[in-house]
């Protein structure tokens, strides 16, 4: 299978920020051997380099649906980043302490894109509650929003208005895509068009606006706040729909209980994390 | 570089966001257009050969840039080699925008800036910031700048 490995392994070295680097020691397929190699995990992506100063990494492992789990090991520290399909391999690593072993592990079992999306979801539910507080619309059956939510990524000839809320703001997220621009709260300035950071930029045919004016964009101060010529959230992150034959829900990671509710998974993780911490503690 | 190509696949089998059949036309002179069944998977997009059970092919969608071609075509670039285009030939203009939003919003790096976004607007309506009874606002990939320290306080 043909993958942009090129662009792939630039994403491992280009400027966003890694979320976790470090040296470990990972056991080869076929020499059997640990060998010591510079890691560096960047969403839900975990590269390796021969060497911390190399620019290419030799390899790249996708995280996406794994589970991360202490193992049987000569090894000290050693854990296994495992994955839920036929004759998966299992990648055995080890730190080279008991502090690096469990933060590996947490960070590892937390790179999936699903988990971030739970958590994207959960602040935007809570961002909505306090902005319907804040703006006093009333009646907004969740239900109602969630189909509202569905239909946003088609472009609109008005902006619905819920209530008497302003017509640059509505009680849903709805920003034209072209329209969506953050910056860094160090910039502090508003960009358009190609913004570096973002990685992602398109240009801006008249048809991609959904009929409202376009926004700078929210500025951000140096303090942390958000000012802007109106509010707008971001656009709301993609929803699963589902049915590809497969019944198993989208959000679920193999093993993880079958829910939708954030603190309940979250919950879960840091119980795996926990249990964790008893076995090594036991094995001592 | 190596990558784990069995899991891969085996991702590529998980519901998708979208799906469709379109046309699609690799980058490189002389490639042409062909009928692909199109799998949007998280941060992937994976291609195959209609009724075809493994993918041909699987782009990760960081560090890329999509830009309507034209009425229902629109076009997918990383940001190391811009020139180099993936061609998409939708039915209809309202798939290619469907096609065009999804695409944009499926980046692992996008999903970051909207959690900082949103946490950062919570904090300042509530002085609180939300991640704390998760216990994960010391999580890396939650910072709000580039050089990863956690929240300020809230003012007193």
């Amino acid at each position: 299978m043909k993958l942009n490995e090129r662009s792939v392994a630039h994403y491992a070295t280009c400027e966003s920020p890694p979320d976790k680097t470090g040296f470990l020691f990972k056991k080869g397929e076929r020499n059997t051997a640990y060998h010591r190699r510079w890691f560096i995990l960047k969403g839900n992506m975990l590269f390796y380099f021969e060497e911390r100063e190399s620019k290419e990494p030799i390899g790249v492992i996708v995280l996406e649906g794994c589970t991360v789990e202490l193992c049987e090991s000569a090894e000290e520290f050693a854990f296994a980043i495992k994955f839920d399909c036929a004759r998966a391999r299992i990648y055995k690593m080890a730190s080279e302490s008991q502090v690096g072993m469990e933060s590996w592990v947490k960070a590892l079992s937390r790179a999936s894109f699903d988990y971030m999306r739970l958590v994207v979801r959960e602040l935007e539910q809570q961002l909505e509650e306090l902005q319907e507080g804040a703006w006093g619309v009333q009646g907004k059956a969740k239900s109602s929003k969630k189909q509202q939510h569905q239909q946003q990524s088609r472009p609109k000839s008005t902006v619905s208005t819920g209530g008497a809320l302003a017509a640059s703001s509505s009680s849903q997220p709805q920003v034209p895509p072209a329209a969506l621009t953050l910056s860094q709260p160090e910039n502090a300035q508003p960009q358009t068009g190609l913004a570096k950071e973002n990685g992602v930029a398109w240009s801006k045919p008249s048809t991609l606006t959904n009929g409202v004016p376009e926004t700078p964009g929210v500025v951000w101060e140096a303090d942390g706040s958000a000012r802007g010529d109106s509010f707008r959230p971001p656009p709301v992150p993609p929803r699963r729909r589902g049915g590809e034959g497969s019944a198993q829900g989208s959000l679920e990671s193999p093993v993880s209980p079958e829910t939708v509710c954030f603190s309940k998974l979250h919950d879960w993780y840091g119980k795996e994390v926990a249990e964790l911490r008893i076995e090594w503690l036991q094995g001592q | 570089m190596r990558f784990n190509e069995k899991e891969l696949v085996s991702l590529s089998r998980q519901p998708s966001e979208r799906a469709a059949e379109l046309g699609m036309r690799g980058p490189k002179k002389g490639d042409v257009v062909k009928k692909r069944l199109v799998k949007l998977i998280v941060n992937f997009l994976f291609y195959f050969r209609t009724d075809e059970e493994e993918p041909v092919g699987a782009l990760l969608l960081e560090q890329c840039r999509v830009e309507r071609e034209d009425d229902l075509a629109f076009s997918i670039a990383f940001l190391d080699e811009a020139e180099r285009k993936y061609l998409f030939e939708c039915d209809t203009q309202e798939q290619c925008l469907d096609w065009i939003d999804s695409i944009i919003k499926a980046s692992y790096e996008f999903m970051r800036k909207n959690l900082i976004f949103y946490r950062t607007e919570i904090h300042r309506l509530t002085g609180k910031d939300p991640l704390e009874q998760y216990g994960i606002s010391d999580e890396t990939r939650f910072q709000v700048n580039t050089s990863l320290q956690p929240l300020p306080a809230p003012p007193t």
